[in-house]
């Protein structure tokens, strides 16, 4: 189980685990129980170029779609194929298995702390 | 615009208790889904889901010309319609759009139930103080009285004859039984010994009731029911399922499929107004008569492969010409496709017509195909 309190968000449900030189992405139970239950998860090509608060990807529910930003510039270096197979992930596991892409990058935005975030989503 | 808080239904805290999310729908704050809406949309299909929809509006119409005046108001033959009956129809204006979509039942003799959407509940009241002045009939908006309850999917009806506390009424003059109830009927019951209206109607293609109670029974009702359904995989459901579930069924939805703009018979509901037995004027009859204009949009079906839905408001393309707009659209969660309603061009509205949708930039491939989706009887 991941330590949530050692990780980084942003204000579009984002988490972001840093290690080293490189950024592993994914959204927050928050933003994976507003979404519903996620059906398909379309997510950027390795190799592919990020610009900070670009749309990147997309994750559909049945009720909605749900847009990725990428919380930093960077590289594309892995994808998380498993959800693009199985997409429930994103719900069950948006901390553990239900990561999303890893990027690498050369230099971290100002992005939340745990308690910011969580003051962030306190509805 | 009303800028008052939404209303809350009599099973809020029930609701609340069992770890439902929540979302504004027409004015109130309902249940969206309760953990997954997926998992509520297959319970339905399979065994049976438990909706409470009492945001929905509840409007009586009584009075000796009751039902003259719901002859002259709405589009359906209402005076034809026998006691116990509902029936599925439109409430028109002179242009012959839609206001909203009703059901009307004859509820008690000479005495009428209204059922209209909660985001057209005003609208709806409006028009029927209008029409009503002449007809010795009364109108009363019994909304916030009722709570209504939907119980749908195969394992309805054993559910509901197990229910604790709810019996037959032998003063009800419509005398059904659970078993004898047909689809789009009525009958009375009672809930320990409290008045219970159980109409055979829903919004999900499967078979189903929908139980119409005063809101102070509201939640022992609820709880009852939940009991009974336990051993027969009855969960609560929200509103996310109820609207994958219509859109399989092919039911249309107010302010996607239906609105002012369009008329009946341009959604495929050209059936529900008895042009040729109605005798009666009614508001909306000459536009309806005259029809659409020439070339107007015709709602179809829609069916494309992968895993990506075309959504509400994306366009439609044939090559290079745009020839329509999604209605409603989601990916199945039955049959496992994307499907979707779209008012289209009448030259692209044949079964078989391929089709492209703009689904946020890409296009997705999709066939014409004949609604609805999904039938109870093709299982």
């Amino acid at each position: 189980m991941t330590d949530l309190t050692a990780l980084k968000y942003t204000a579009e449900h984002e988490w972001v685990l840093v290690d080293g030189s490189v950024a592993t992405v994914g959204i927050t139970a928050y933003a994976a129980d507003k979404l519903g239950d996620i059906v398909y998860v379309d997510l950027p090509a390795v190799g592919s170029t990020l610009a900070e608060g670009s749309i990147v990807g997309e994750i559909e529910s049945t009720k909605s779609v749900g847009e990725l930003f990428a919380p930093v510039n960077g590289t594309v270096i892995e994808v998380n194929d498993a959800v693009t197979a199985n997409p429930e992930l994103v719900n069950s596991e948006p901390f553990d298995a239900g990561w999303l892409l890893r990027v690498e990058f050369e230099s971290l935005p100002a992005l939340l702390s745990h308690d910011e975030y969580a003051a962030l989503t306190n509805d | 615009m009303t800028t008052s808080p939404p209303k809350l239904s009599p099973l809020h805290q029930q609701h609340a208790d069992a770890g439902a999310s929540f979302t504004d729908f027409g004015g109130w704050q309902m249940p969206v889904r309760y953990s997954s809406d997926l998992a509520e949309h297959h319970a339905v299909r399979t065994a049976a889901g438990l909706f409470d929809i009492s945001h929905m509006a509840e409007l009586s119409v009584t009075g000796p010309q009751a039902a003259e005046f719901l002859d002259f108001a709405l589009a359906a033959n209402v005076s034809a319609l026998p006691l116990s009956k509902a029936k599925y129809t439109m409430i028109l204006d002179e242009q012959g759009g839609i206001i909203d979509d009703l059901i009307v039942y004859q509820n008690a003799p000479g005495e009428y139930l209204v059922v209209a959407n909660a985001g057209n509940r005003a609208p709806v009241v409006s028009a029927l103080g209008t029409r009503i002045h002449g007809f010795d009939a009364a109108l009363t908006d019994g909304t916030e009285a009722i709570a209504l309850i939907a119980v749908q999917g195969p394992a309805s009806r054993s559910i509901l004859e197990h229910t604790q506390g709810l019996t037959a009424a032998p003063e009800s003059a419509m005398g059904h039984t659970l078993a004898t109830l047909p689809y789009y009927a009525c009958t009375g019951m009672r809930f320990h010994e409290r008045p219970v209206l159980v109409a055979r109607t829903g919004y999900t293609g499967e078979d189903g009731f929908e139980l119409f109670v005063s809101e102070a029974d509201a939640a022992s009702l609820w709880s009852a029911l939940l009991e009974a359904g336990q051993p027969f995989g009855l969960v609560p459901c929200g509103l996310a399922a109820r609207d994958t579930l219509r859109l399989e069924a092919g039911m249309p939805l107010y302010g996607h499929e239906l609105s002012l703009d369009v008329q009946p018979v341009q959604v495929g509901l050209g059936r529900v107004i008895p042009l040729n037995t109605k005798s009666v004027d009614f508001v909306g009859r000459d536009a309806v008569v005259s029809g659409p204009r020439p070339g107007a949009r015709v709602l179809v079906g829609l069916q494309s492969e992968g895993k990506r839905a075309g959504r509400a408001d994306y366009a439609v393309f044939q090559g290079d010409s745009e020839v329509g707009i999604i209605t409603s659209g989601a990916l199945s969660p039955t049959l496992g496709y994307p499907i979707a309603m779209a008012l289209v061009d009448p030259a692209v509205s044949e079964v078989g017509t391929q089709l492209d949708i703009d689904v946020r930039g890409s296009r997705i491939p999709a066939t014409v195909v004949s609604l609805p989706f999904y039938s109870k009887e093709d299982k």
